[in-house]
C-alpha cells in the first residue's frame, strides 16, 4: 500500500517536472497585468504608474501593450521568446491581433542586455520592423546604457502608444464587433411586425365572420380602426415598452459585457484578448 | 411487426451513418483548407523577403563596389527561390524539400552578404540600410513563425488522417497526409543576422 502510494507520488512529481520543464515561457499572470517586472528592475511606484498608463491605453483603444522583464531568456532568441509570450498570453484582441510585447532582459555582468518589441499581426502596418528598430535604438537603448531602465521603457512605450492608437481606436473596435444595426435587433423588429400583422389578421377574420364583409375588407377596416382606437394603441405602446426592456439583450452582447476594457477611463484590466503574433518587430542589445 | 422494427432500425442507423459521414468529410475538408491557408502565409513571408532584396542589393552596391560576386550570388539565389513554387493542394515531400533548399540557398547567400557588409562602416551607418536590415531580420522571424504555424496545422491534419475512421474516408474526401517543413541542422532558429 505504502509502496503504491510512493509510486504514485513519484509519478505525479515526474509529470509536474515535465510540465515545469515545458514552461520556460512565463505563465499568463493571474490576475492579468500588463506590466510584469519579473526581473525586478522597476520600483513599485514605477510599476504602478506604468501599469495604470497601459491600462488606460487598453481601455481607450483596445490595443494591449505588455511590458515583461525577465532575468533569463532560458536559451531562447529574444524575438522567439517575445513571440511565444505574446501567443501564450494572447496579447491583443482576437481577430485584431493588436498586441505588443516589450521584452527586456537586463544586462548582468558580461551578459548583454536584450530588448525586443514583438508586434502583433494587426499592428505591423503602423509599427513596421524598421520603426520598431528605431524605437529600440533611439528611445530605449541610450537610457538602458545609462542604467535608466524605467526611462527607456517609458519612452519606448510612449512612442508605441502613439503609433498603435493610429490603427485601432476604441470606437472603431467597438463598431467592428458590434455593428450599428445588429442582426439580432433586426430579427426582433421583424418578429414584432409579424406579431402585429397576425393580431390584425385574427381580428379581421373574427370581424368578417360576424359581418357581411370579406376578409380583406375587414383587414382594411381593422387597420384603419385601430388608428383611432385609443385602447388598442395603448396596448401597442405598452408592447413597445416591453421591447425597450428587451434592450437588456444588448447589455449581454460581447461588447458591453466584455469588461476587458471596463468602463472607459477606469484603470481596470479584464485580461488578454487572444491576439496572435506573426514575427513582426525588432530588437537590440546593449 | 418484427419486420417493421428491423426496417426502421436500418433506416435510422443509415441516416445516422450518413450524417456522421457528412460531418467527418466536412471536417477533413475544412482542415485541409486550413493547411492551405497556412501555406499561403508561408509563401507570403518568403515573398516578402524576396521583395526586400532588390532594394538591399541596390543600397549595398552604392557603398561596396568590390563585392560584386557576393551580390550576384544573392540575386541568383533570389531568382532561383522565387522560381521554385509549389501547388499547395498536392505538394509532395520532395517538392517541399526543393522549395526549402532554394529558400535556404537564398538565406545563406544573404548571410554571406551581411558578413561582407561588416567591412563598410559608411554603409552600416546609412539610415536606409539600417531600416532594410531591421526589415530583413523581421522577415526572417516571420518565416520562422509561419513555418512553425504551418507545421502545427499539418500535424493536426496528419494526426486526424491516421486515425480510425478518418483514414478510411480520406480518399473519398480527397485529403491526404501533408509533408512537414524539416528543421535543418543549425536552422532551428532564424539565421542570425548579427551586425
Amino acid at each position: 500500500m505504502m509502496k503504491k502510494f510512493l509510486l504514485f507520488i513519484f509519478l505525479v512529481s515526474c509529470i509536474s517536472a515535465i510540465a515545469f520543464a515545458d514552461s520556460d515561457i512565463p505563465e499568463k499572470p493571474n490576475p492579468p497585468r500588463l506590466v510584469n517586472d519579473q526581473a525586478e528592475i522597476f520600483t513599485q511606484s514605477q510599476t504602478d504608474a506604468l501599469e495604470k498608463r497601459l491600462r488606460r491605453f487598453n481601455n481607450s483603444t483596445s490595443n494591449q501593450i505588455v511590458v515583461l522583464t525577465v532575468k533569463s531568456l532560458k536559451g531562447y532568441d529574444p524575438a522567439d521568446f517575445a513571440f511565444r509570450v505574446g501567443e501564450k498570453w494572447g496579447v491583443g484582441q482576437e481577430g485584431f491581433n493588436n498586441g505588443v510585447v516589450l521584452l527586456i532582459k537586463p544586462k548582468y555582468g558580461n551578459e548583454r542586455g536584450q530588448v525586443y518589441i514583438a508586434v502583433g499581426y494587426g499592428l505591423e502596418g503602423v509599427i513596421p520592423d524598421a520603426i520598431a528598430n528605431r524605437i529600440v535604438e533611439r528611445e530605449m537603448i541610450p537610457h538602458f546604457k545609462n542604467g535608466d531602465m524605467y526611462g527607456g521603457v517609458e519612452d519606448g512605450v510612449e512612442v508605441l502608444m502613439g503609433l498603435a492608437a493610429k490603427e485601432f481606436t476604441h470606437k472603431e473596435y467597438r463598431e467592428k464587433i458590434n455593428p450599428a444595426f445588429p442582426i439580432g435587433m433586426g430579427i426582433a423588429i421583424l418578429l414584432f411586425i409579424a406579431f402585429i400583422i397576425l393580431i390584425k389578421m385574427s381580428q379581421a377574420r373574427a370581424y368578417s365572420a360576424y359581418h357581411d364583409v370579406t376578409f380583406w375588407q375587414a383587414m382594411l377596416l381593422v387597420i384603419f380602426a385601430s388608428r383611432s382606437h385609443p385602447g388598442k394603441w395603448k396596448e401597442f405602446t405598452s408592447g413597445t415598452g416591453r421591447f425597450g426592456g428587451g434592450s437588456s439583450w444588448s447589455r449581454g452582447s460581447s461588447w458591453s459585457s466584455g469588461s476587458s476594457w471596463g468602463g472607459g477611463g477606469g484603470s481596470s484590466f479584464g485580461g488578454f484578448g487572444g491576439g496572435s503574433f506573426g514575427g513582426g518587430g525588432a530588437g537590440g542589445s546593449w | 411487426m418484427k419486420k417493421w422494427i428491423v426496417i426502421i432500425t436500418v433506416v435510422v442507423l443509415s441516416l445516422i451513418g450518413a450524417f456522421w459521414l457528412t460531418g467527418a468529410y466536412n471536417e477533413l475538408v475544412t482542415m485541409d483548407e486550413a493547411v492551405n491557408e497556412k501555406w499561403a502565409q508561408v509563401e507570403n513571408v518568403y515573398q516578402r523577403r524576396a521583395d526586400l532584396i532588390p532594394n538591399l542589393v541596390a543600397t549595398v552596391k552604392g557603398y561596396a563596389e568590390h563585392e560584386q560576386e557576393t551580390l550576384t550570388a544573392v540575386v541568383e539565389a533570389r531568382a532561383k527561390a522565387t522560381n521554385t513554387t509549389i501547388d499547395a493542394g498536392n505538394m509532395t515531400a520532395e517538392q517541399l524539400q526543393q522549395f526549402q533548399a532554394a529558400q535556404d540557398g537564398l538565406s545563406s547567400a544573404l548571410s554571406r552578404l551581411m558578413v561582407v557588409v561588416e567591412k563598410y562602416p559608411d554603409l552600416k551607418a546609412n539610415e536606409n540600410f539600417r531600416d532594410l536590415q531591421a526589415q530583413l531580420e523581421g522577415t526572417e522571424n516571420r518565416i520562422t513563425v509561419e513555418r512553425m504555424k504551418f507545421n502545427e496545422e499539418v500535424k493536426v491534419l496528419n494526426t486526424k488522417l491516421r486515425r480510425i475512421p478518418y483514414n478510411m474516408i480520406k480518399g473519398m474526401a480527397g485529403v491526404d497526409i501533408r509533408p512537414y517543413f524539416e528543421a535543418q541542422e543549425g536552422s532551428e532558429t532564424a539565421p542570425k543576422v548579427e551586425f
